[in-house]
């Protein structure tokens, strides 16, 4: 399967902080990479880093052959990568539609197909279409921040723990929308939710201490008790 | 009757000279997170440069065109090469917008001259109208008119356009209109331009107000205007509209009835928000 994204031992200073201290993985076409670790292991901040959030202050980030960590965020963007935060980044005062329209880069029939499928992927978007962003409900927030990221055809999405403190219903419905979306693109997702993150994820890399420790597929790690107690904390 | 209506005229003109100022004040630091002390130097170098096109071509219009081009190409120099070194440091910002303040108030004496200038309306908004008994001021609402269309204008295009939109949605989260793909350093700079521009336009319509402009009048009223941008709240532009019709009518009022409180009330007014509603009468950014 064709390699989209590499990163070459990537270190990242948060201010004095050294957060990423040797972070290596690759992400294949078509595949969803499940990023996982404890928290503060460095998760979110490999996704900043890929995204030119948090530059790499050493190592190279490659997408589709072509060094992109020196790029300014806007240029990432445009090259064909949506970002979904950890905190959903939604626009408070602005409301659904515009939300969608300050994400959408081109507008054309293209996008237009796009937004329908998401729309149709989310309803709930469209029943609040006029409703202020910040008066969505917590799951609404990440359909809507999960809808902005796929409406331009981005072939890779970075989604940073889509479940966290979503109601399980919530959370299924989010994860069936992963699921759907998968066909389409590929996924780079951080999930502290075990349960979600193996249905979905076809392989994973785990983050430790800041660096890449371990990775293979999913099936390998679901079968491998000593590796989830060890770094994820799952008897 | 008569007296209150004046009163109220005056100082609505006079709060739409301080929005003009004020507005580009607050959506500079609530998009850009910049304090731009020099932005009382763009309404006095809009005053100068207006009021010299004016005397130069005989007409208030091009001076008007003059004094807003003026403040597109200052705004365009000063987020290029002043504000943009020193984002995200507010000390620094102080520091660096409060000597252009001084250099731009200067360079005023070397270009003008140390005299202060006299400016009066063109001949078409000179004088008054007259119903009953009350006298009406033409200039006074042509400044209103002015600054109302402005304000029309900036909400049109900050609630029906594109590039509207992505300020709103900067003034709320920069990062993620970057991480969407646009380039927040544009949108920085035509944020500035316009800021620069309405500055600029005030600075121009003050002249034939006050009769005569001088060097010093850009941190006079930079003062207010950074007095209106916290009672409106910092970041919000319709704040700032009625912050500024409270402060210019609240001095217009005092003057007449306390005017020993006249310059007092609008620092007053201001510790009375910040103890009672820090984040401004109108919210925060908005």
């Amino acid at each position: 399967m064709k390699q989209l994204l590499k990163l070459n031992n990537i270190e990242t200073f948060i201010g004095q902080y050294h957060i990423l201290q040797g972070v290596s993985l690759e992400v294949k076409k078509g595949e969803v990479t499940v990023l996982l670790g404890r928290n503060g292991a460095g998760k979110t901040t490999t996704l900043r880093t890929i995204m030119g959030l948090n530059p790499a202050s050493k190592g190279s980030v490659v997408y589709k052959g072509e060094e992109i960590q020196a790029l300014p965020t806007y240029t990432i963007a445009q090259k064909g990568i949506g970002y979904v935060p950890e905190d959903q980044g939604i626009f408070a005062g602005l409301t659904v539609e515009e939300n969608m329209k300050v994400a959408i880069q081109k507008e054309n029939e293209e996008t237009n197909k796009r937004l329908e499928y998401i729309l149709n992927l989310f309803p709930d978007l469209k029943k609040f279409w006029k409703k202020p962003g910040g008066l969505l409900s917590g799951g609404q927030k990440q359909m809507l921040s999960i809808a902005r990221a796929y409406v331009n055809d981005n072939e890779m999405l970075l989604i940073d723990e889509p479940s966290k403190g979503l109601a399980p219903i919530v959370v299924e419905k989010v994860m069936e929308s992963i699921l759907q979306m998968k066909d389409q693109t590929t996924i780079v997702l951080v999930e502290q939710n075990f349960m979600m993150a193996s249905t979905i994820g076809d392989c994973f890399y785990i983050i430790d201490d800041g660096r890449t420790v371990s990775n293979g597929t999913m099936k390998q790690l679901k079968e491998d008790e000593e590796m989830k107690r060890k770094y994820l904390g799952i008897a | 009757m008569e007296l209150l209506f004046n009163l109220t005229l005056n100082g609505l003109a006079t709060g739409m000279l301080i929005f003009l100022l004020a507005a580009g004040l607050t959506l500079i630091f609530g998009l850009m997170d910049v304090l731009n002390f020099a932005h009382g130097g763009l309404f006095a170098w809009g005053a100068y440069s207006g009021i010299w096109i004016y005397s130069t071509t005989g007409s208030f219009l091009i001076g008007i065109i003059g004094a807003i081009l003026t403040g597109f190409i200052l705004g365009i120099i000063t987020e290029r090469w002043i504000i943009k070194p020193v984002y995200g440091n507010h000390v620094q910002q102080i520091l660096i917008t409060l000597g252009l303040m001084l250099v731009l108030s200067e360079m005023l004496k070397v270009v003008w001259g140390p005299n202060q200038l006299t400016a009066n309306p063109p001949e078409y908004l000179s004088g008054s109208w007259e119903i009953g008994d009350m006298i009406i001021i033409k200039y006074r609402v042509f400044i209103i008119a002015i600054g109302l269309l402005v304000f029309a204008g900036v909400q049109f295009l900050l609630k029906n356009t594109k590039i509207g939109l992505v300020v709103r949605a900067g003034v709320m989260n920069k990062e993620m209109v970057q991480a969407l793909g646009i380039n927040i350093k544009k949108v920085f700079m035509f944020v500035f331009m316009i800021g620069s521009g309405m500055a600029a336009l005030g600075g121009v319509l003050f002249g034939p107000y006050s009769g005569v402009i001088h060097a010093g009048m850009g941190m006079e009223f930079a003062i207010l205007a950074f007095i209106v941008v916290v009672i409106g709240g910092m970041g919000n532009f319709t704040g700032s509209v009625m912050a500024a019709i409270l402060v210019g009518l609240s001095g217009s009022f005092m003057a007449y009835y306390v005017p020993e409180l006249s310059l007092a009330v609008n620092m007053l007014l201001m510790a009375v928000v910040l103890i009672v509603k820090p984040q401004g009468l109108f919210g925060g950014k908005g």
